[in-house]
């Protein structure tokens, strides 16, 4: 377990290193200059010289990223000049409305494709298991900012039955603020996981020990959930892990059509007034956090199932 | 139970890959799979034959009144700036097109080298390799590619530059895993005793066994390059005004939405359909080639 | 044979009735015949063993009996009478309510057989779900049994994983597992196919034993025929989805009536008792099952095979007390001797 843990770690770790680094090489690499695009085209040299001090690119590549890492320890993730705040201050100020956004999305979508899955596994080829098909392609097809505009407009502005912008103050009404925005982000993935978990189900249902139980006539329900699942749920706690990504994606978007609070409202915004630091430190921590994600999706895939949960 | 299964693997083994006319007959067979045809020929078509088939000049203010109804005139009506809809709409789907052609074009050929290279190469340069595609499979998608637009500034060469970065290690990763298996099988050290070189190699042997599964991969990908595309645009990152795009379309839309809903449809529905059809497409191909062939590698 | 002719006499028919039976899978390819006119009669507290060589059926009619086939088979004609029903003609859930009760399963791999995510007590326990009992109970049940087939000390290794034990005490435990629903008829899949040899006599002895001891009936399929004639009390020898000839075992061994079964016997390494070099084989291979075929099913493998071979599909000839043979060999020394 320990030698597992360490390995997955370090591997986590290293990619964040090189991350990092690819990051900073590729500012170099790019044309831009980050003071320059932050101080606009009337900028005069004193003015750029001045900035790139107070930044440190005066300072060869090596000691900047040197620079950057010791900051990254300390969890300084660098100053934003216009608002005079640590970065990592606004950055971690806005996170948590974006997990919550993401945390939201995936339990709904999930707690009604795994059912949808198995049901479309033990009917399969069924009329219900086809559409089911049809619908889950069609919904991972369309990009989720298509389906928070039209939710939106049909929903809020044409029914008007739910808010159409902002977070919500107080748990009922923040929970409220979530229906339409989580509906945006969810419906691709109900599709995306009830595929998943009907796949490897048909699989795991024509394995020997599945034949076996039937053998005793053991009920098809409790075969499916007791015998077969937790071998079919271990695909799709993988794909949440590396899915991290695709959902903190579908977020910007869906925070921008919502007008709500976060990470992608933020650098959305912080893009559109070239306020570099904050969408380095932006891409900084969401790569952590996907890195993190994965390596916890895959020991707790580990820890699932009892053959490799002892050699871990 | 075993010569049930006997008889399953023999009956597998007779479908394989087929000539373009069998496959073309068996995407018939596969519904979803025609439709798919049916509505990616259809925007390619009307991309292609874009400027026959506009009524107004797209780009030109103030055809029409703003944000008009659909009429015989304006069949989609016209935006906040009065431009009509409907040749913005056919117009705007040369850019998702074009987009996903060099963006994707350009990804397959740097991940075709670079999958080789981890492949064939040495053992430091593979594990090197594969980390870098780690690294970037790991960068969050569209984060990235604003911090990207961020520096670069908002534009067409940005956003191919982004996709075809975060596009290129699944394909690398897929030409890696072939050509290791081959590296190591005998019909390969067969070659070399026969003096072959590593270059003759990868063309006869390597490349006609990757670029079937590549080209599928591919495939299953322009949808999701249509809504990066799109998706960038309607965040304003993409294209620069006044260029038709149908991100930015759907964009105009959403500003004015409590004003017309035309906007928006006109916006969001091309997408969808492309995204579907393409879809469609990409799924059927797979289950035609290579039914084994994982959406996630 | 004894104690076999007493209950055939006390109960009036046979536990298992087969007749007639045949099934077709559907391929893309076509339509397999996988079992053409089985009949097969299993009496009550007997062990009827079924040899042929792979792909020739008999792993398919255990599943047929059992009710676990796969969705591309279809049983075509025949009947299965099961305790009197027709096994075919029952609804589903009747037949589900049949299987962990009166009838239980055997499988032929043992380290795919139980399942991995579960621990060995909770699977035990859930297969008791027709009996009786708390869980405590049918716990006890489990350990019972458990140490009736050598596991030693059930008390703790049952709640371990699958993965804890070896193969062939893992067939030990799926053996406790099917003798623990006290079934009448149990059916054993190549029980003993995916051990090793010394294994393999143990497991054979432990089945025995617990048959005499439980008094079910058993159908054996196996292809190693040592294991079938130390075990069994009649014999089904299968070809190409026909049951080519059956008898007691006695009789199979000692008189086959069946060129193929002749070379079967030859073929066992266990009964060759010249010192050779090669071992010997049944030249040719197992035809194809697509579509129909006309004449012996085992014509163009068969050294003896004549005109009529090619022509007609041998049916069942008596060639003793208790053996019958599908080959038109026999219908010509009936002729000759009448």
């Amino acid at each position: 377990m320990l030698l597992y843990l360490i390995k997955r770690v370090v591997l986590a770790i290293a990619i964040v290193v090189v991350a990092v680094t690819l990051l900073f090489l590729m500012i170099r690499a790019l044309p831009g200059d980050p003071a320059a695009v932050l101080l606009g085209p009337r900028a005069t040299p004193e003015m750029k010289a001045q900035l790139h001090e107070q930044m440190g690119l005066d300072k060869p590549f090596v000691v900047q990223l040197a620079a950057f890492f010791g900051g990254l320890l300390n969890g300084d993730l660098g100053f934003d000049v216009f608002s005079r705040r640590p970065v990592a201050d606004i950055v971690f100020e806005q996170l948590p409305y974006t997990i919550e956004l993401i945390l939201v999305s995936i339990l709904w979508a999930v707690s009604v494709a795994v059912p949808l899955g198995c049901y479309s596994a033990m009917r399969r080829n069924s009329v219900i298991d086809q559409v089911v098909g049809v619908v889950a392609v069609a919904t991972m097809a369309i990009p989720s900012f298509v389906v928070a505009v039209y939710a939106l407009l049909i929903f809020a502005v044409m029914l008007g039955w739910l808010p159409a912008i902002g977070a919500g103050n107080g748990l009922w009404d923040r929970l409220i603020h979530l229906i339409l925005p989580s509906l945006a982000i969810g419906i691709s993935w109900v599709g995306y996981v009830s595929r998943l978990v009907r796949a490897s189900m048909l699989e795991i249902l024509g394995e020997t020990h599945i034949r076996m139980a039937r053998s005793f006539g053991i009920s098809e329900w409790r075969i499916v959930a007791r015998y077969a699942l937790p071998l079919a749920i271990l695909p799709t706690v993988t794909i949440l892990g590396v899915g991290i990504a695709w959902l903190l994606s579908s977020a910007v978007f869906i925070e921008v059509v919502f007008a709500r609070p976060g990470i992608g409202a933020l650098i959305v915004n912080a893009v559109n007034t070239r306020n570099y630091p904050i969408v380095m430190g932006t891409v900084l921590v969401t790569t952590f956090l996907i890195v993190a994600a994965t390596t916890i999706s895959d020991l707790i895939n580990g820890a699932l199932d009892p053959r490799t949960r002892e050699k871990l | 139970m075993a010569s049930l299964e006997a008889i399953h693997t023999e009956a597998n083994a007779g479908q394989g890959h087929g000539s373009f006319r069998t496959v073309l007959r068996q995407l018939r067979k596969n519904r979803l799979g025609t439709l798919g045809v049916v509505l990616v020929l259809f925007i390619a078509v009307s991309a292609i034959f874009a400027p026959l088939i506009i009524t107004h000049d797209p780009t030109r203010i103030m055809v029409g009144p703003r944000l008009a109804d659909p009429s015989l005139n304006f069949l989609l009506g016209t935006d906040q700036l009065g431009r009509d809809t409907f040749s913005r709409v056919i117009m705007g789907g040369r850019i998702p097109l074009l987009v996903a052609f060099v963006s994707l074009g350009s990804s397959l050929a740097v991940g075709l080298v670079l999958g080789l290279l981890a492949g064939f190469g040495p053992r430091w340069l593979d594990n090197l390799l594969l980390l870098i595609f780690d690294t970037i499979r790991s960068f969050p998608g569209i984060i990235f590619a604003l911090a990207v637009i961020a520096l670069l500034g908002p534009s067409l060469t940005s956003v191919i530059l982004v996709i075809a970065i975060t596009s290129m290690p699944i394909y690398a990763r897929v030409v890696r895993t072939q050509t290791e298996a081959l590296r190591s099988s005998e019909y390969i050290a067969a070659e070399r005793s026969m003096g072959a070189g590593t270059n003759r190699i990868l063309a006869v042997h390597v490349l006609p066994n990757v670029i079937g599964p590549l080209l599928i991969l591919v495939s299953m990908d322009v949808p999701a390059v249509i809504a990066v595309e799109a998706g960038l645009s309607f965040l304003g990152m993409g294209v620069r005004p006044p260029t038709p795009d149908w991100g930015a379309i759907l964009n105009d839309g959403y500003s004015y939405i409590h004003e017309s809903v035309w906007l928006v449809i006109a916006g969001g529905i091309p997408i969808t359909l492309a995204t579907l059809g393409f879809t469609f497409l990409g799924e059927a191909l797979r289950d035609i080639f290579d039914p084994k062939l994982r959406k996630d590698l | 044979m004894r104690r076999d002719d007493l209950t055939q006499h006390t109960s009036a028919r046979p536990l298992l009735e087969i007749r007639d039976l045949n099934l077709d899978f559907g391929t893309p390819r076509g339509c397999i015949h996988a079992l053409r006119n089985v009949s097969l009669d299993v009496p009550a507290a007997q062990v009827i063993g079924i040899v042929g060589e792979s792909g020739s059926g008999k792993s398919t009619l255990a599943y047929t009996v059992m009710g676990l086939l796969p969705e591309n088979a279809d049983v075509t004609a025949g009947s299965i009478l099961f305790e009197g029903k027709d096994l075919l003609k029952m609804p589903a859930q009747a037949r589900r309510s049949l299987r962990g009760d009166r009838l239980s399963m055997i499988f032929q791999d043992p380290m795919t057989a139980l399942n991995p995510v579960r621990t060995i007590e909770g699977q035990m326990i859930d297969i008791q779900h027709h009996e009786q009992g708390t869980r405590g109970e049918k716990r006890a049940r489990a350990i019972d049994m458990l140490r009736r087939v050598g596991i030693s000390d059930p008390r703790n290794r049952i709640g371990a994983y699958p993965h804890h034990f070896s193969g062939g005490m893992r067939q030990r435990i799926c053996i406790a597992m099917a003798l623990l629903v006290k079934p009448v008829l149990l059916i054993a899949d190549e029980p003993t196919t995916a051990l090793d040899a010394t294994l393999e006599v143990q497991i054979i002895h432990l089945l025995k034993d617990l048959q005499r001891e439980i008094g079910c009936s058993v159908l054996f399929v196996s292809h190693h025929l040592g294991a079938v004639a130390e075990l069994c009390d009649r014999v089904a020898v299968m070809y190409a989805g026909e049951v080519v000839e059956q008898g007691a075992v006695r009789d199979i061994f000692h008189n086959p009536g069946h060129p193929y079964t002749r070379a079967l016997l030859e073929c066992d390494p266990g009964r060759i008792r010249k010192s050779t070099r090669t071992l010997p084989t049944i030249p040719g291979e197992v035809p194809s099952l697509l579509g129909s075929k006309k004449g012996c099913i085992f014509h163009t493998r068969c050294p003896q095979a004549f005109n009529r071979c090619l022509q007609e599909n041998p049916v069942e000839y008596r060639i003793g007390v208790d053996q019958v043979a599908r080959c038109h060999l026999h219908d010509e020394e009936r002729l000759v001797s009448a």
